[in-house]
């Protein structure tokens, strides 16, 4: 077993600085996107499940089929978005990080707003008389529902954040795949396999992997530890 | 507190009916500060649409519902629900959620926290989450918040249905303090051990009307509909 594994383990051991250099930028692109879906669709997803309007349905299967969203559709959009004659092609961000978050961000908005519309649309059936008779309005009991919906919804967070670092067709499009630049593990393995570059390609793999169950592994401890805690 | 502003709580014809069916009709009652009513009637008679519907969780679709200061100020009233809802923290945030809400300043809210922790003998529990709370504790700690809250009238839905014989006597002492302090009690229950233990008036609910209300005492004593009758004669039976 001369071959990648070996070279894999070896760039892993002594830790390599482009390999460092692209898990750097991975979880900076991820974490950022991460983030940002959160701000935006926790609330977007709470007003969604309390909120009645006319085509509130189309909505909800809207968001819903975006979960699917093929990640190199994503990037398609953002990339005529943001490309020089777009609408969007002044802020000069195609091939740049913040290009690759945008992209990450419209892939996991979907789901953690769809997500979070149906743990918080339960736990207000269960809630909304008493809630309402200790005195919230509605827009009051959103983050009451989001905090008590906290341990269901880190599972929501955590797809989110599985499928932005496992992608690879959003940030290749947008971010192009530039060395030290907007190199991510996933591209990186694209290219390095084409390459017949195996070694950092495993290398990477395993890194990838690494990270998704040590996340993973994390959730469902904080999961069960809440539910022993919290009831 | 009574006298305190909200009652006496005027029904004039209340309905709720839905697609036309009606689940209540033609309520008309008063409800005067400082007594404690006990709602009775067989399943489905409408005894808790009756109280939702007074506490203004659903609003009339036929009639009036008149508070004396003409809204019924919501801070001035609260519901214990046959299995309450606690929030997933701890025992003592549960019943500082709700004064929160009411706008109470921060040192105020601590000190009622803590005056209704020491009270009602929850302190031992305060930083416990409260959802792992027995079914009596809990129920317990849903009559401390509702008490937190000062109103002058307390809804309370078969607080003791799915609870046993000592949770059930702690809720009703409770309930009774409650009452000796001033606040108006509005409570169903099926219990009628229960309703002769706490009630001064009784309305019987039979498929959402209103077909008696009268003191306890004549109630008991005799009741004046064949519907009422039964329901006390199967009392007796079982």
């Amino acid at each position: 077993m001369d071959g990648p594994f070996a070279t894999a383990i070896s760039l892993i051991a002594t830790a390599d600085d482009a390999l460092l250099q692209i898990i750097g930028l991975s979880l900076r692109v991820t974490l950022s996107a991460v983030v940002i879906a959160c701000a935006v669709g926790l609330p977007l997803g709470a007003a969604l499940a309390l909120a009645r309007f006319r085509g509130r349905g189309a909505v909800i299967v809207l968001f819903n089929a975006l979960m699917g969203l093929p990640p190199v559709v994503a990037g398609l959009l953002v990339y005529l978005l943001l490309s020089r004659s777009g609408p969007l092609g002044s802020l000069a961000l195609l091939f740049t990080p913040t290009a690759m978050i945008i992209a990450q961000t419209v892939l996991i908005l979907p789901i953690v707003v769809s997500l979070t519309r149906s743990v918080v649309e339960d736990l207000w059936a269960e809630y909304r008389e008493q809630l309402t008779s200790l005195g919230a309005s509605r827009l009051r009991a959103v983050p009451t529902l989001l905090w008590d919906g906290r341990v269901s919804l880190l599972t929501g967070v955590l797809a989110g954040f599985g499928r932005a670092s496992a992608e690879v067709g959003a940030v290749l499009i947008v971010g192009g795949n530039i060395a030290g630049h907007t190199r991510t593990m996933t591209t990186a393995i694209t290219l390095e396999t084409s390459r017949g570059n195996l070694g950092l390609a495993v290398a990477l793999g395993i890194i990838l992997m690494a990270l998704t169950l040590t996340l993973n592994a994390v959730a469902w401890g904080a999961g069960q530890w809440a539910k022993g805690r919290l009831g | 507190m009574s006298g305190g502003g909200i009652l006496p709580l005027s029904l004039r014809g209340m309905g709720y009916a839905v697609g036309g069916v009606a689940l209540l009709s033609d309520v008309t009652l008063n409800i005067p500060a400082g007594r404690r009513l006990i709602v009775m009637g067989p399943n489905g008679a409408g005894k808790s649409l009756f109280l939702r519907l007074c506490h203004g969780l659903i609003d009339p679709t036929s009639g009036q519902r008149l508070w004396a200061d003409g809204l019924g100020r919501a801070k001035a009233q609260a519901m214990v629900f046959q299995r309450p809802v606690l929030l997933r923290r701890t025992v003592a945030a549960n019943i500082d959620y709700p004064l929160g809400l009411a706008g109470l300043a921060r040192a105020e809210r601590a000190a009622k926290v803590a005056q209704t922790l020491e009270r009602f003998g929850l302190r031992a529990m305060a930083n416990q989450p409260a959802r792992l709370l027995s079914g009596g504790q809990q129920q317990r700690l849903a009559l401390a918040r509702a008490w937190a809250m000062d109103p002058e009238i307390l809804f309370l839905d078969e607080p003791t249905s799915a609870l046993d014989p000592s949770a059930t006597r702690i809720i009703e002492e409770m309930v009774a303090q409650f009452a000796q302090e001033g606040i108006t009690i509005v409570m169903t229950t099926h219990n009628l051990g229960q309703a002769r233990r706490l009630a001064q008036d009784v309305a019987f609910l039979h498929r959402g009307r209103l077909i008696e209300h009268q003191p306890a005492e004549q109630f008991f004593a005799g009741p004046q509909t064949p519907e009422a009758q039964a329901f006390l004669a199967g009392d007796l039976i079982w």
